[in-house]
């Protein structure tokens, strides 16, 4: 018989739901950073959406709108697609965004590093410790990147029908933004498990032996 | 009944290398620890008592020399028995008490037994009559924060228990604790130490502790000054202890 120490699935659930709860506030500052990232990701491709219907239904005056609020719309152009300047502004905003989520998960490793010494003396072996870490990053994650989602794609909604009025109901792209939506949600967790990578290796390695040591 | 050596210790020496200079702590340590017994391990700070009891709980390897649990060299185990060591033979306790603060103390003597592999029914019940039995029946619902440190060191005994292990270490267990408070664990340890026989070994400076111990180990400057059994102890050391 192989000798092994197992941690359920859901066991593992509890435990990541457990901890963010209980720094539920630090939780929400390390969350409120991709709230922002991806709210702008979603913003600005739901903004492109919009416009980008609003070309193919093919009607000069919403052609004009477009091009008054600054849009580059050449004649016979069917799809518009955000400018080099846009993409960079984004990149950058999901690259500083990613840093802080290191930043956070750092700290938050630190914090807990006799907690997770303490279990690895109960028995916990390295990858307990970091589905533990990797779980939180994901709920985390989720939550964040749904909220600003869901900011981002009523912000772009709001400012089209400001600038363009409400004759542009009709041709709302309703799953283009959708899946723009979608595409940001995935970008938000994905970010959020990028951000927890380092930190769940770091804490993983920590020797048990730390936990036995007298400091606080 | 023949008397078994849970945990041998031969030869074992450990250096920790700072860079510049080898520091010797070590110095070539024998010991046999016999099931059922209650050891006290003593002796100044500094005096490599520490490093000797993480080598007996698995949470160091000597630099040579050899340490068996259970007539096991934990030398010889990979990373997945090494934590099943832990989960199952050894129950650990500390000085700072060290329970999750995220989980009540139902939840805190419960989780060894999850990594055991327990049923969680199973699991709550048994962590339930190992509560009452440290004397904790109805603070199960409650945080650590929520507890005196005196009941928080009670949780860690009953979460050193769950799994029913071999052997228990403790490490100071009553360094944080005022005088009565600490009077009661050590009580307790010896309560469970009899009851169950589970070897507990404890490092400590404490002198109630030599009152309740079967055998004390003196180390000094590496190695073992002196083993001393219990009848031999309260001759010497009536005195200081009272």
């Amino acid at each position: 018989m192989r000798r092994l120490v197992v941690l359920p699935l859901q066991k593992s659930l509890e435990i990541a739901y457990k901890s963010i709860r209980a720094r539920f506030f630090r939780s929400l500052i390390t969350t409120l950073t991709l709230v922002l990232a991806v709210s702008f990701l979603a913003f600005s491709l739901i903004t492109i959406d919009i416009a980008d219907s609003m070309l193919a239904c093919g009607d000069l005056n919403f052609c004009h709108m477009l091009m008054r609020c600054g849009y580059d719309v050449l004649p016979g152009d069917i799809c518009l697609s955000a400018s080099p300047k846009q993409r960079w502004i984004i990149t950058l905003s999901l690259l500083v965004c990613v840093v802080g989520i290191i930043n956070a998960q750092l700290m938050s490793v630190t914090e807990r590093f006799r907690e997770i010494g303490t279990m690895k003396c109960l028995g916990a072996l390295d990858r307990f410790i970091v589905r533990i870490f990797v779980m939180e990053a994901t709920m985390q994650g989720f939550a964040g990147a749904l909220m600003g989602a869901l900011l981002g794609g009523a912000a772009a909604l709001l400012t089209a029908l400001i600038r363009f009025g409400s004759d542009i109901i009709p041709v709302i792209p309703w799953q283009t933004i959708l899946a723009s939506g979608g595409i940001a949600i995935l970008t938000g967790v994905g970010l959020s498990l990028a951000g927890v990578l380092y930190p769940a290796i770091i804490a993983a390695r920590m020797q048990p032996v730390e936990a036995m040591r007298v400091e606080q | 009944m023949t008397k078994k050596q849970i945990v041998r210790v031969t030869e074992v020496t450990k250096d920790f290398d700072l860079g510049k200079i080898v520091v010797k702590v070590l110095k070539g340590i024998d010991l046999e620890i016999e099931t059922g017994k209650y050891v006290s391990i003593m002796g100044p700070s500094g005096s490599g008592k520490s490093t000797l009891f993480n080598m007996i709980g698995g949470l160091d390897k000597p630099t040579t020399g050899k340490v068996f649990i259970d007539e096991v060299d934990i030398a010889q185990l990979d990373a997945y028995e090494l934590a099943w060591l832990r989960c199952r033979k050894i129950g650990y306790i500390f000085q700072t008490f060290n329970l999750i603060p995220v989980m009540t103390a139902l939840e805190n003597v419960t989780l060894p037994m999850t990594f055991a592999g327990t049923p969680g029914d199973a699991a709550v019940e048994r962590g339930m009559a190992l509560l009452r039995q440290v004397g904790l029946d109805g603070r199960h619902g409650h945080k650590p924060s929520e507890l005196s440190g005196g009941q928080q060191q009670r949780v860690a005994v009953a979460r050193a228990l769950a799994n029913t292990p071999s052997i228990i270490l403790a490490d100071e267990p009553t360094g944080n604790l005022d005088l009565k408070t600490g009077e009661e664990i050590i009580a307790l340890l010896k309560e469970m130490s009899e009851k169950q026989g589970v070897t507990v070994i404890s490092a400590t400076h404490d002198y109630k502790m030599l009152n309740v111990s079967d055998q004390v180990i003196w180390i000094r400057d590496g190695r073992v000054d002196k083993i001393q059994e219990r009848d031999e102890l309260t001759i010497n050391t009536g005195g200081m202890s009272s």
